[in-house]
């Protein structure tokens, strides 16, 4: 089984490593979102400093949505998913598998330059570690539920636009605890609840996702 | 009882006329008793004035929106664990009404806030579930219409009601967790109401007709998948 996973995920890092492009469009994308919003709402280094957590999470759930797409899509089309789904490795540990690989590739990028973001908005020096915490907590969520979506609206017109509706809303608790995290540590009040509330949700969604995430394969591919 | 002789469409679409020849009227005349209670018996309230008769129409229809999910999502596990074709067509009819009560109950959500907290929407727990309910909801609706197959549109449906109705808890909790603007739970089971006794039984009155027509409208939309399926 670990075997299976080890596999699974040396293949999906390695295709990442080929197409480059997919990846950096999304960090790109992810980047260029949280500078959009200075010019919007305008310079005013308070305002920034306060909207700063919500920003980049908001950046973060998008910039994970549109990288979902890459889980399953190519595979689906050149048949590799189903090769797996008659595979001799149960269908979940594969889920978790491409799951963990796409969190890899998007979301850990993430991670890594939300600091670097975040300095523009002028966020507290004591506060990048709670961001980065709480996104190195909260993006794996964001891959293991996404996948559902992702499973589910395989191979449909439109899927792009059904995907977000149908897996922004469950986004919310994740959003919610993550951006809340860091404005309890900045109101002096520390963020511990929320990040062990984002490690329980992380938790139980990899106890119940992978599953989730083959049922969907199995009724998108029978 | 035999159960599951009314599993097969074929079967129950004459059973779910006649519930719904019995319930359609049961809601008219409920819906018509709670109104009249509503508007003429019970007292006007202290603080609130008149402005709180909405909650006759609001709390009920947001108990609906609720249960309704929940429903829903046992139709859903049907679906998946038994492929019962009449569970997901039980599913899908009830979507659309269930939409319609958590619409209601943030429409008359915003009309009671105006004048009670001086603003049409705040951003408190238990408003915004009720907001990510209806997205919910329009998702469920609108992966089915994006699928042709009506078997899968069933089961990929049923499976994305089951991981939504891990919110349905979350909403309900909400004013526990979060304790803000929006006032706490006015009835309890456990403890005695904090309200008058007119007040309440509007209220009850009205969540019975409320069940009424939501029985009645899935019963003549099931009805419809099943002719339209046939």
């Amino acid at each position: 089984m670990l075997a299976a996973v080890r596999c699974v995920v040396h293949r999906d890092l390695l295709l990442a490593l080929r197409r480059r492009s997919d990846v950096a469009t999304a960090l790109l994308f992810f980047v260029i979102v949280a500078s959009l919003f200075p010019l919007g709402v305008g310079a005013e280094p308070n305002l920034l400093r306060a909207i700063a957590p919500g920003v980049i999470w908001v950046a973060a759930l998008l910039s994970t949505l549109l990288s979902l797409r890459i889980l399953f899509e190519s595979d689906h089309e050149d048949g590799t998913l189903e090769q797996m789904l008659l595979g001799a490795a149960p269908l979940g540990v594969v889920a978790a598998a491409k799951a963990l690989a796409h969190w890899l590739v998007a979301g850990l990028p993430l991670v890594a330059i939300a600091p670097l973001v975040a300095l523009q908005y002028d966020l507290a020096p004591g506060l990048l570690g709670v961001l980065a915490l709480s996104l190195l907590l909260g993006t794996p969520v964001l891959s293991l539920v996404g996948a559902i979506g992702a499973a589910l609206t395989l191979g449909l017109r439109g899927g792009g636009v059904l995907l977000s509706l149908l897996v922004l809303p469950l986004y919310v608790p994740v959003l919610i605890m993550g951006a809340g995290a860091v404005e309890m540590a900045d109101a002096g009040l520390g963020g511990g609840g929320q990040l062990l509330l984002l490690g329980a949700m992380l938790v139980v969604a990899a106890a119940f996702a992978p599953w989730a995430v083959s049922a969907a394969l199995r009724i998108s591919l029978e | 009882m035999k159960w599951f002789w009314y599993a097969s469409p074929q079967t129950f679409y004459p059973l779910a006329g006649r519930i719904a020849r019995w319930c359609a009227p049961a809601a008219a005349l409920l819906a018509a008793a709670g109104l009249y209670i509503g508007f003429f018996v019970a007292p006007t309230d202290a603080q609130q004035g008149e402005a709180y008769r909405i909650i006759f129409i609001h709390v009920p229809a947001a108990w609906m929106s609720m249960f309704i999910y929940v429903v829903m999502a046992f139709w859903s596990a049907l679906c998946l664990a038994l492929n019962t074709r009449l569970s997901g067509m039980m599913a899908a009819a009830l979507a659309p009404t269930g939409a319609l009560f958590t619409f209601i109950a943030l429409w008359t959500g915003a009309l009671w806030g105006k004048p009670t907290w001086g603003t049409y929407w705040v951003w408190d727990a238990r408003l915004t579930s009720e907001l990510i309910l209806l997205f919910l909801y329009l998702g469920f609706i609108a992966l089915r219409a994006a699928i042709d197959d009506p078997r899968r549109a069933d089961r990929a449906a049923a499976l994305l009601a089951i991981v939504g109705v891990v919110n349905v808890p979350i909403i309900y909790y909400s004013v526990q967790w979060w304790n803000t603007l929006h006032q706490g739970a006015s009835v309890s089971l456990t403890r005695a109401p904090s309200m008058a006794a007119t007040m309440l039984s509007g209220m009850l009155v009205m969540a019975l007709a409320f069940w009424m027509y939501s029985i009645a409208a899935s019963m003549l939309r099931v009805r419809a998948i099943i002719r339209e399926r046939a």
